[in-house]
């Protein structure tokens, strides 16, 4: 396993030596990964490859059958429960809610961790939701049932409800997965925003480019294994592209920001250098 | 500084979509919405003015004024002890058991996410039934006592195997509800088998029972019910943050700092004693942890289920009951209150079938 320089700074959050899985089926074995401090870590590999295993485990939803996930230089089923909650928050991958729940009602959900038998809605807990709401755009629609929303807006009320949580570490288990192409950049964008202020983002991606522009740090995942860590340009490689996913691609530089962008041979032509833009459309198009 | 106020106002707050009760002292501060308490309110108020309704009607009929005036210790002493000692204890175990029956349901319908997922359908009512005949025919008892810890222990080794049976890396309610319906399947042949087994004498005691009625209730029998019953709904009190939490699914649970597994336990245990108790003092009455929750939510259109506004369905259902069953008793002939909850609840259960089928298989996905 690689490890880059960077990623040994400091971490709050990880795994030592870490088996995890379902049931008997193992999906990774003696797994070391460290998220650094006030990261935007994107967990990238193949579908199958443990990235949500891993993620699930950081959010101790899921239990190592062996070694431990460490938050803060302990094991973390050693913290008390309701500060591990206080730490770190999830964004399922799926999300359940009951019937008739109404947008408000779900963001306060959030504050959970912080509330008591006879401290149920405190100032604070008001202030929470009211700034999440703010923070996702969120405020004139909550009052509205969550049944009711579109995709891009439910999705942004889950990502509310993990906000009002208060958390400095946000896991989020493919955050964009079910989204059209602008909700996915509207999300993607709110996540940089909160790691502006200084929260540790750690997020299973599929979509790379999405990864390569909004992550400063990427653990990318093989067969349960991390077979390399570091910043973006330095990891996206198409021996990596081609290691990883089995996809002989070229690597150019995002036209926008400058961040690694993968993009596909095309096996019919079999071209190994890119078709400049403009002789796009004399491209040989190969006869059956 | 202790105050209470009302949403909106002058203030930042958030606006839920509904009118709520937000208090905030030192050491005590909460969020209601204000239709949940309006809803249970009336709900308690409806229940109790058709529970002293049901103290008039009877064989030896009084008025409202004979009954209060009994009630504070005046009036005929053969009229007060008709009201105090005969009908007063069976319109609070109506009251009772109905609240009883209505928090029940509403957690397991909670836990389950399905309105079908009632403690009766589950299965639970058909252990207490079988440990019942059990104890009635193989140990020949009919005291209160036997049957009564009969009912509780056949319930929750009931609930128990349904658990376990239905138990795969975490509970799944679809699971819980059809290995309820097999169990309780099996039971229920169980049950017919020892039932043609038996004398007439005996059989008739089985069957008088298992038809569930609130009549046989006395201040003896009702005591020990109030008292554990008590112990119970505060239990549910206590639990119903934690059912709260299970809502968003068991990641999002253990992610806020909650423990699904122990809370689970805890309200199945909790959900199955209040029909345990229920059926110890009155024998199986279906339906109304069924129908009770799923009336109130419509009434609050509150989220999920509310527990005070289950139980205070539930009271209504269940005195509503049997101020019909001493009406029909009057007109025709006494039919026990299981018959006319099976009766209401099965029209229920028809509607609630079609509803549910047209909902995941017609239009709307």
């Amino acid at each position: 396993m690689t490890r880059d320089p960077q990623s040994s700074t400091t971490s709050r959050l990880g795994t030592q030596d870490a088996t995890i899985g379902y049931d008997r089926r193992t999906i990774s074995e003696h797994l070391d990964v460290e998220v650094p401090d006030r990261s935007f870590t994107a967990i990238i590999g193949p579908n199958g490859c443990g990235k949500s295993t891993l993620l699930r485990a950081l959010a101790r939803v899921l239990e190592p059958t062996a070694g431990r996930v460490v938050l803060d230089g302990r094991s973390i089923r050693e913290h008390r429960s309701k500060d591990v909650a206080r730490t770190l928050g999830l964004l399922p991958q799926t999300s359940l809610a009951p019937d008739g729940i109404r947008v408000a009602d779900l963001v306060a959900r959030g504050r959970a961790p912080y509330q008591s038998l006879l401290q149920q809605w405190r100032a604070s807990d008001e202030e929470a939701v009211d700034a999440a709401l703010r923070a996702t755009h969120l405020q004139d629609l909550s009052g509205r049932l969550v049944d009711e929303l579109s995709g891009g807006q439910r999705q942004r009320a889950w990502v509310a409800m993990l906000l009002a949580q208060d958390t400095p570490i946000m896991l989020l288990d493919e955050p964009t997965t079910f989204l059209d192409i602008a909700h996915q950049y509207e999300l993607m964008e709110m996540f940089r925003t909160f790691h502006d202020e200084g929260k540790t983002i750690v997020a299973v991606l599929h979509d790379l480019a999405q990864a390569a522009r909004y992550a400063d740090h990427l653990v990318v995942m093989l067969d349960g294994a991390v077979v390399r860590t570091g910043p973006p340009h330095e990891v996206i490689t198409p021996e990596l592209v081609e290691q990883v996913f089995g996809l002989r691609a070229l690597v150019v530089p995002d036209p926008v920001t400058g961040t690694p962008v993968v993009v596909p041979l095309d096996p019919r032509t079999a071209a190994v250098h890119p078709v400049e833009p403009h002789d796009a459309d004399r491209r040989v198009v190969p006869t059956r | 500084m202790s105050r209470v106020e009302t949403a909106p106002t002058t203030r930042r707050t958030v606006d839920f979509g509904y009118r709520t009760v937000t208090v905030r002292r030192a050491r005590l501060s909460g969020r209601v919405p204000v239709r949940v308490v309006v809803v249970s309110a009336v709900l308690l108020a409806v229940a109790t003015a058709v529970a002293l309704v049901a103290i008039t009607v009877g064989d030896y009929p009084l008025s409202l004024g004979d009954v209060a005036t009994a009630l504070t210790g005046g009036g005929e002493p053969f009229a007060r002890m008709i009201v105090l000692e005969w009908r007063l204890p069976i319109a609070i175990a109506a009251l009772l058991f109905g609240a009883l029956l209505g928090v029940g349901g509403a957690i397991f319908q909670s836990l389950t996410r399905n309105p079908l997922g009632s403690p009766d359908v589950i299965g639970f009512d058909a252990g207490s039934y079988t440990a019942v005949v059990v104890t009635m025919l193989v140990l020949g008892t009919r005291g209160y006592w036997p049957v009564a810890v009969a009912a509780v222990v056949g319930g929750l080794v009931t609930a128990l195997v349904v658990y376990v049976l239905a138990y795969r890396r975490g509970l799944q309610g679809f699971r819980l509800i059809v290995v309820g319906i097999g169990v309780s399947a099996v039971l229920g042949s169980v049950n017919s088998y020892l039932v043609t087994r038996a004398d007439v004498d005996d059989a008739m005691a089985v069957g008088f029972w298992g038809a569930g009625s609130v009549a046989r209730v006395t201040w003896a029998s009702l005591t020990p019910s109030l008292l554990i019953g008590a112990g119970v709904v505060l239990a549910a009190a206590l639990l119903a943050r934690e059912l709260r939490r299970l809502e968003l699914g068991d990641d999002a649970a253990v992610t806020q700092g909650g423990r699904p597994g122990a809370a689970r336990l805890g309200l199945v245990v909790t959900g199955v004693a209040t029909v345990a108790l229920v059926t110890a003092a009155a024998g199986p009455i279906a339906f109304v942890a069924l129908v009770a929750p799923q009336l109130a939510r419509r009434l609050t259109r509150s989220p999920g289920v509310s527990l005070l506004a289950a139980a205070g369905m539930g009271a209504v259902v269940l005195t509503a009951a049997h101020l019909l069953t001493l009406t029909i008793a009057q007109a025709y002939r006494p039919v026990p209150i299981g018959l006319v909850t099976v009766c209401l609840g099965g029209l229920y259960l028809i509607w609630l079938l079609i509803h549910e089928a047209r909902r995941q298989y017609g239009g709307r996905g």
